[in-house]
């Protein structure tokens, strides 16, 4: 049977991107319908309660790179947006040493000390460097990349703004910019430090979510990346959203229906329905079928390109460079419930280290050396692992007492040379928790039930292709101008009045939020400039946030 | 010799930092970690505890104390009830306020107040002729704030008789051996209760909590984060946003209650029978409308705030530690100054740069486009800001 339903727009997908999109599309008066596959929204920002009392971040797990101004256009502190800084870093050592930075500058200067009096200050200028150029690069989060091969005016402003933009930039920080894109983490920290542990616990950050290790050219792009959010005003800090960050994309749904959007649950897109190269709505499984002149796919690049539409209905260049998009995800999640915190044996009666990231990756060597098995197509024997207990700092993750750990984990291939992911779940995890045990005596005796979450199943969950955690790599060719395709960065697709939001366009992924609202304003401008065309369109513009 | 609290020997453990102020002669910690922001979001999303204990406090008994408070307090005593409390503020003849407190009201002739400053003096002054006594206990008893949305569930499992305490309710109860007093109260603006406690139990008492409070993410904080609270709160601190009457050199230095927000204090005085020291000076403000001030939260817009540090080249700033200096306010057409932020800070709960603002009574109504001064690279700034409703954080869980 097939019902017909008149909104102005849909949105494909009720992931954090998809939620922004919907929000500020109705915020701007567009009637909006935002629709989910799953039973909940949130995509890859969930929290479920898998085991009683204890509530999992099952996949994304913390909060850094969320853009402010999503906070405020769209009044989510009024639904319940609740942001706690992480009060400490901690980085276990494998002889039992650790490193464990805090908010405190000062204190973590005489910390650094401990490993290394040369790196103290090393820290500092390390630090200030870095927000150099995250101020370089910050406004580039705001906004569509320009497009460069674009003929309008407009363009052609676009791109004289980035060119006057970079022009002002010190030569300095411009060529810090150019070596975090373009090289290594490794050889960007040894430039500063000489302490392996600082040097490992800061290295982590440019690996996350990549199939890098950080002697790879191309980490210190990831970086870069990881260092661009902020907290409070910090850059490069993290914090946990309260419920975990599910607890942020319920907020942001809230927010959304506040505005009037629509969210319907259960209700996976088929196709997205085209009528003489326009977007007319979309088919449901089920075989419903619902109207709008406005379809907006918050899914990955391969999903909006190539499994929403016809992809005889594109330009075959582009079909050829999604299709060449590199997915490769290569990180996974074994989540805990634990019985007690973990005990490290060297801070016995200490608990503020659990207060943040538990930060498993001692040296840059030992990352890279997890990375050499998954680059010849196998899990890391010894991973690296983000740990992060937010019952410490949020008690109502865990009945009292009572821990949740998220362990994210690298490197943990997508493509297995020798077997499958189905298989090999269970050993993988037995291969985290031995990992965690060599640090935390007895942290296997504290396991009360555990969640496996493989690429395999990050893909079939959630649905980021090949279980990509940023609906594609974060490589200098799917970046900016280029993510997720040459002319095609402005969130717009050659289908009129189908548009992309997902993690896949800029910026990209990690719960910043950016791409859902830049594609809203994209097609609030058409819309505009529609209605300016034919002025007996509908659509009741009150403008965007 | 700084004095110390009947729990300092375990907050000197606690305090990791060495920082200790100095409340009114008794070591106070600013914070027990480097971060007092952490402390904060203890209050805002677990249980906090906060040594109160240098507050002064009274006993006021006898059987005119009723009568006799009602002569002297601006608000009315008479409608606080056995097992309620009641913050209130007292006023010279002027109608300008000398200080405020809380009154715990334990039977008909039984009254605890706890204030900021010493006032046996001036109470048992007033007493003369009445059948009242009044006792200074200020260092008889050690006062713990048990402040969250966890401290009801942390304190129930010590004195289920927290369960069942109102909004500014309060109660006898047992903590292990000792005898405590509960009260729903607290300066944070969350919900949160305060246990009073003889010294001699107070370590014991506090080890109790601490306990109990483990699994609900329970830590101490320091004043730092208490002020952090306290202006997302909306509650007023003597000596920021004002100064006792009686200490003052001009009528500038002095405010009356109205113009302390507190009109809320005042309902029915233009009426009811009910003599007490400067009412006649009220009713006439009111009547005249005669207040030179109205007190207000300030909200300040991000944007705007942003922009300023983005042209000077610099991050914004988004510091929660409260600025502890009047940053001014000006009408946006005509530039005048209309009054002051008696105190600004970053609102992680709120995310935003809040305030509490004083300012001419036609600039107070919630809404109110205003500028205020900022300092950026050495030189002052305006920043659009608005006017808002107190408390600016304000959840349900206070009273529910």
């Amino acid at each position: 049977m097939t019902q017909s339903t008149e909104y102005d727009a849909i949105v494909v997908g009720g992931g954090h991107n998809g939620l922004v999109n919907g929000a500020y599309l109705a915020k701007a008066g567009l009637r909006t319908l935002i629709l989910e596959r799953r039973h909940l929204v949130g995509g890859a920002a969930i929290t479920e309660e898998l085991y009683p009392g204890f509530h999992f971040t099952t996949f994304s797990y913390a909060l850094s790179l969320l853009r402010p101004d999503i906070v405020q256009d769209l009044d989510l502190v009024k639904h319940g947006f609740l942001p706690i800084e992480m009060p400490s870093s901690f980085a276990p050592m494998e002889n039992g040493d650790y490193l464990l930075l805090g908010s405190d500058e000062d204190e973590n200067v005489q910390e650094i000390r401990r490993h290394s009096k040369h790196d103290a200050d090393a820290y500092e200028r390390y630090e200030h460097d870095m927000s150099r150029v995250v101020q370089v690069v910050r406004p580039l989060l705001e906004k569509a990349p320009p497009d460069l091969w674009g003929k309008t005016p407009e363009d052609a402003a676009e791109l004289a703004d980035l060119v006057s933009h970079l022009k002002g930039v010190e030569p300095k920080v411009l060529h810090d910019l150019v070596r975090l894109l373009t090289g290594s983490v490794a050889d960007f920290l040894d430039d500063y430090f000489e302490s392996d542990i600082l040097k490992g616990y800061l290295a982590s950050s440019g690996i996350i979510g990549t199939k890098v290790g950080p002697m790879s050219q191309g980490s210190g792009l990831v970086l870069l990346y990881h260092s661009m959010g902020e907290h409070d005003g910090s850059y490069g800090t993290w914090g946990f959203h309260k419920g975990g960050n599910g607890g942020f994309t319920q907020v942001v749904a809230r927010a959304a229906q506040a505005y009037g959007a629509e969210i319907r649950l259960e209700s996976p897109v088929e196709a997205v329905l085209t009528n003489e190269g326009r977007a007319t709505g979309v088919a449901l499984a089920d075989g419903t079928e619902l109207s709008a002149p406005i379809v907006v796919s918050a899914l990955d690049p391969r999903r909006t390109f190539l499994e929403l539409v016809d992809r005889r209905e594109l330009p075959g260049e582009l079909v050829e460079n999604i299709t060449r998009f590199r997915y490769q995800g290569t990180s996974a999640k074994v989540n805990f419930a634990l019985d007690g915190l973990p005990v490290y044996p060297a801070l016995r009666d200490r608990i503020d280290q659990y207060g943040g990231f538990v930060n498993i990756g001692p040296t840059m060597e030992y990352l890279e050396r997890a990375y050499d098995d998954a680059k010849y197509g196998w899990y890391s024997s010894r991973p690296y692992i983000d740990g992060a207990i937010q019952s410490v700092i949020d008690p109502d993750m865990a009945p009292p007492g009572k821990h949740v750990m998220s362990c994210f984990i690298q490197y943990a291939p997508y493509h297995l040379k020798d077997g499958d992911w189905d298989t090999e779940r269970d050993k993988f995890a037995d291969t985290v928790q031995s990992t965690l045990e060599s640090f935390f005596p007895g942290f296997g005796d504290l396991v009360l039930h555990r969640e496996i979450v493989t690429p395999l199943d990050i893909e079939r969950t959630v649905g980021l292709s090949e279980g990509n955690i940023f609906a594609g790599e974060f490589f200098a060719p799917q970046m900016y101008f280029f993510r997720p395709a040459p002319g095609w960065s402005q969130y717009r697709t050659p289908i009129d009045g189908y548009y992309q939001c997902g993690s896949g366009t800029h910026p990209g992924g990690c719960v910043i939020g950016a791409p859902g609202k830049i594609a809203s304003q994209r097609i609030l401008r058409d819309l505009k400039a529609r209605d300016a065309t034919a002025p007996t369109a509908r659509t009741n513009l009150e403008g965007s946030g | 010799m700084v004095k110390t609290t009947p729990f300092h020997p375990r907050l000197a453990t606690l305090n990791r930092t060495g920082l200790w102020s100095h409340w009114s002669g008794h070591l106070s910690a600013q914070k027990y970690d480097m971060s007092s922001k952490h402390e904060y979001f203890a209050v805002r999303n677990g249980v906090g505890v906060f040594d109160t204990s240098p507050l002064f406090k009274y006993w006021i008994r006898g059987r005119d104390a009723e009568r006799f408070l009602a002569g002297v307090l601006t608000r009315d005593i008479r409608k606080c009830r056995p097992g309620h409390a009641q913050y209130s503020v007292w006023c010279d003849d002027g109608g300008y306020v000398l200080e405020d407190g809380v009154f715990f009201r334990h039977s008909d002739t039984e009254y605890f107040l706890t204030a900021a400053r010493p006032n046996l003096g001036y109470l048992s002054d007033l007493a003369v002729g009445y059948d009242v006594a009044i006792e200074d206990v200020t260092d008889e008893y050690g006062v713990l704030a048990v402040q969250g949305p966890r401290s009801r569930a942390a304190l129930a499992a010590l004195a289920p008789e927290v369960e069942s305490l109102a909004y500014f309710d309060h109660a006898a109860a047992k903590i292990g051996s000792a005898a405590v007093r509960i009260s729903r109260t607290g300066y944070t603006g969350d919900l949160g209760f305060e246990v009073f406690v003889p010294a001699d139990d107070a370590v014991d008492v506090f080890d109790a909590i601490m306990d109990a409070g483990r699994g609900h993410g329970i830590r101490p904080f320091g004043e730092e984060a208490l002020l952090m609270t306290r202006i997302e709160a909306g509650l007023l601190l003597i000596d920021v946003e004002f100064g006792s009457s009686r200490l003052a050199y001009t009528d500038q230095e002095r405010f009356t209650p109205k113009e302390l927000g507190l009109g809320w204090m005042l309902r029915g005085i233009d009426t009811d029978d009910r003599a007490f020291i400067g009412r006649d000076a009220i009713r006439r403000e009111l009547a005249e409308k005669t207040s030179r001030w109205a007190m207000t939260g300030l909200v300040v817009d991000w944007r705007d705030y942003d922009r300023l540090h983005a042209e000077a080249g610099l991050i914004t700033p988004k510091d929660p530690i409260p600025l502890p200096w009047e940053s001014m306010l000006y009408d946006v057409d005509s530039g005048d100054q209309i009054g002051y932020a008696t105190t600004l800070m970053y609102s992680p709960v709120l995310q935003r740069h809040i305030g509490l603002a004083r300012l001419q009574p036609q600039y107070a109504r919630s809404g109110t486009d205003v500028h205020v001064e900022i300092t950026i690279d050495h030189a002052y700034q305006r920043a659009l800001a608005r006017t808002a409703r107190q408390p600016l954080f304000n959840p349900e869980r206070k009273t529910a």
